[in-house]
């Protein structure tokens, strides 16, 4: 099965591991993975600030990346961005052509634990991890995109593992984008109660699905300095 | 009291809610204590999606054909006796309010808890002509005895005052002596009103529903305050805000059920009047007149918009309960009458883009309020258009906020400069922390961006694979 891997610019450039382990972890599965590095970013810190038009650039650059090979499939380890990609058709309404390579391409595009237990069966990676471990279940990815059950599934088969439930488990981390340094001390405040949530659970691990909201949590526990190792759900299925 | 409550400037708001650790706890704990009643409450009732679909649909029924069923209400109102008056906006709302106070020669008025007649600014515009105007809601009632403080949530208005405030309140104003247990300080306030029941000339209420069918004003009260007013005082004025409509009892039936879960997670609210008509011959207690004003004030504007859908709002406060941000920042931090997710979709709408642009950013996008809204308001949808007329229409965002997106629109918009661009991002590391990496990093620490980016990584895997 060939897939198109659409990295995100946070995995591209900052959390370069989830990229990584991302990658090993489709081919691992038999997937035939190609990576066009001419994609930038979904245009999301733009769009959710109301620059439409000035994201519909980089939509065009993505579109066109993305469809260039040709896959079958095109996956992302970000509910975020793959939301944002499926929302492309209606940024180019009024431009039928662009309209019709945007909704083509939403329909190849899956989240990458969507596209692990549906599209290829998979519930059991073959992953272990010991410990205790907290999930936050990022909004856009579990409210807007509606990818719930997967990563759970997922996370349930990984062998030592044991998710533990926590106050405020659905609730936003405060990342929100722009949000998070237009509004950074309202967004401190956010990260500070679900940080607090998560260390009142007694965890070892935080696990997500999104790296922006990962690096948002992660940044938060850095700073008052818990032994709580955040991880990508990516790296936790690569672990054996 | 109008649209907007607090002349601080937005960043002041910002800061002094947050700083408010009292009332963020207060404002916290409630959410949690409501929500769990609410979900327990949907849950009794079985299908939430189903039913809030049912109840969607009914409303956008009603707003579709708000022409025919408001003049199916105003005949069958004034059949059985009411007298209906139209208002464009607060101006003539308050005009037609004075209009009847000078008729009655009346002085004193006692009110049941009404979010459009603090839209209008009645109590400022009746006290102007030197009418003594005095809220019964307790919750209200408390606000309006502490220096007039504005309510911070729609159906509990007193949200950000725990009891031990509420309990200070009554002593610095009242004299109260009491201790802090909620039935001892209710039963004193209880003391006060009861006598202002008896005293007032005009009774003035809001209006949840009105049923078209028969020109019927239902209100639903908690604290047997509404039943109060609607019964002693020899007037009675509804201030109804225009698409308040349903067609007839049984769906009045659903949105009455709704509206009760959703608001305070319960079955049913503790009263509920109907009001057909001033008291009739044959009635005891009651009203001898009945005034309805019908108020715009900006809606007819926005039922012509694309966000007509905003209009099926019942007023619940479900989204403010459930709102993340609201719960940091509390209903004050918006400086408008209406916070939380529903006021960032609503204010604007009914007030202006320019004013109240800035309450649209009191929002992480996290999509919450949709789920819990009882009426399917697409609320994460319109604050996100919101931004975007703000942005590209109204142009109302700092210049140097869109010079800098401009840039960033570029970068991503070329994948070469994208490519040369994050080729040097981990120089990023040693900078300086201003600007936007300031703001992050007052609350966390900010990641460290590797030299060897993603890319890097597969280009040099691929050529190795190549030399193979």
């Amino acid at each position: 099965m060939n897939v198109s891997f659409f990295v995100t610019c946070i995995a591209d450039n900052a959390l370069t591991n989830i990229g990584i382990q991302s990658i090993e972890l489709l081919e691992k599965l038999a997937c035939n993975v190609v990576f066009n590095p001419k994609q930038t970013c979904c245009g999301q810190p733009l769009a959710n600030t109301g620059y439409h038009q000035k994201a519909k650039k980089s939509m065009r650059v993505l579109i066109d990346s993305l469809l260039e090979d040709e896959c079958d499939y095109v996956v992302a380890p970000s509910g975020s961005c793959v939301l944002q990609v499926k929302e492309f058709l209606h940024f180019f309404r009024d431009e039928a052509e662009w309209a019709e390579k945007a909704a083509l391409l939403a329909e190849k595009t899956y989240e990458i634990t969507d596209f692990i237990v549906n599209v290829l069966k998979v519930t059991d990676v073959g992953a272990s991890l010991n410990g205790r471990a907290a999930y936050h279940p990022s909004c856009h990815m579990s409210r807007l995109l509606g990818v719930k059950e997967p990563p759970i599934l997922l996370l349930q088969h990984v062998k030592g593992l044991q998710l533990v439930p926590f106050k405020g488990q659905d609730k936003c981390c405060g990342f929100g984008g722009t949000f998070a340094v237009k509004m950074a001390d309202l967004s401190g405040a956010m990260v500070a109660e679900k940080v607090q949530n998560i260390v009142d659970a007694g965890v070892d691990y935080v696990i997500g699905a999104d790296g922006a909201c990962l690096m948002n949590i992660e940044g938060r526990i850095k700073r008052e300095g818990h032994n709580i190792r955040v991880y990508h759900i990516v790296e936790v299925l690569m672990m054996r | 009291m109008s649209i907007k409550t607090s002349d601080l400037s937005f960043k002041q708001r910002m800061r002094k809610n947050l700083n408010d650790s009292f009332m963020r706890q207060s404002i916290a704990a409630a959410q949690d204590l409501i929500n769990e009643k609410r979900q327990q409450q949907f849950d009794e009732l079985g299908d939430f999606e189903k039913w809030r679909e049912l109840a969607a649909d009914i409303r956008s029924h009603v707003l579709e054909n708000l022409d025919f069923y408001l003049e199916e209400f105003v005949s069958n109102a004034e059949k059985a006796g009411a007298t209906v008056r139209f208002a464009r906006d607060a101006v003539e709302a308050n005009a037609i309010a004075r209009e009847i106070f000078c008729k009655k020669k009346a002085t004193r008025a006692v009110k049941s808890k009404s979010m459009v007649t603090e839209e209008i600014g009645l109590n400022e515009a009746l006290e102007e002509i030197g009418v003594q105007i005095l809220e019964t809601d307790l919750g209200e009632y408390l606000l309006q005895v502490d220096d007039k403080d504005k309510p911070s949530h729609i159906v509990i208005p007193a949200l950000h005052k725990d009891r031990k405030r509420i309990r200070q309140v009554l002593a610095d104003q009242l004299g109260y002596d009491g201790d802090d247990v909620p039935e001892n300080m209710t039963k004193f306030v209880r003391g006060i009103l009861r006598q202002a029941f008896l005293a007032a000339d005009i009774a003035v209420t809001g209006c949840n529903f009105a049923v078209a069918a028969t020109g019927t004003i239902a209100l639903m009260t908690n604290e047997g305050n509404g039943r109060f007013v609607t019964t002693i005082p020899r007037t009675h004025i509804v201030f109804m805000g225009m698409e308040r409509i349903v067609p007839s009892f049984k769906e009045l039936d659903i949105m009455f059920s709704m509206l009760a879960r959703s608001g305070v997670g319960a079955r049913t609210s503790v009263y509920m009047s109907l009001i057909t008509g001033p008291k009739a011959s044959s009635d005891v207690d009651g009203p001898e007149e009945l005034y309805i004003i019908i108020v715009d004030n900006g809606r007819s504007a926005v039922l012509a918009s694309e966000f007509r859908d905003v209009l099926r709002c019942i007023r619940c406060g479900a989204c403010m309960l459930e709102c993340p941000a609201y719960r940091h920042v509390g209903g004050h931090a918006y400086g408008v009458l209406y916070p939380g997710p529903l006021g960032a979709a609503l204010v604007p709408l009914l007030a202006g883009y320019k004013e109240y642009k800035d309450i649209t950013k009191i929002c992480s996008l996290c999509g919450a309020c949709n789920d819990v809204c009882p009426v399917k308001i697409p609320l994460y949808e319109t604050i996100y258009q919101h931004r975007r007329i703000i942005a590209e229409r109204e142009k109302l965002t700092p210049f140097l906020e869109d010079a800098v997106f401009s840039v960033y629109g570029s970068i991503i918009g070329h994948s070469r400069l994208y490519r040369t661009a994050t080729s040097m991002a981990h120089l990023g590391n040693m900078a300086p922390r201003i600007g936007p990496l300031k703001k992050w990093t007052k609350s966390r620490e900010m990641p460290k961006i590797p030299k060897k980016r993603f890319r890097d990584w597969f280009a040099d895997r691929e050529n190795k694979k190549d030399e193979k």
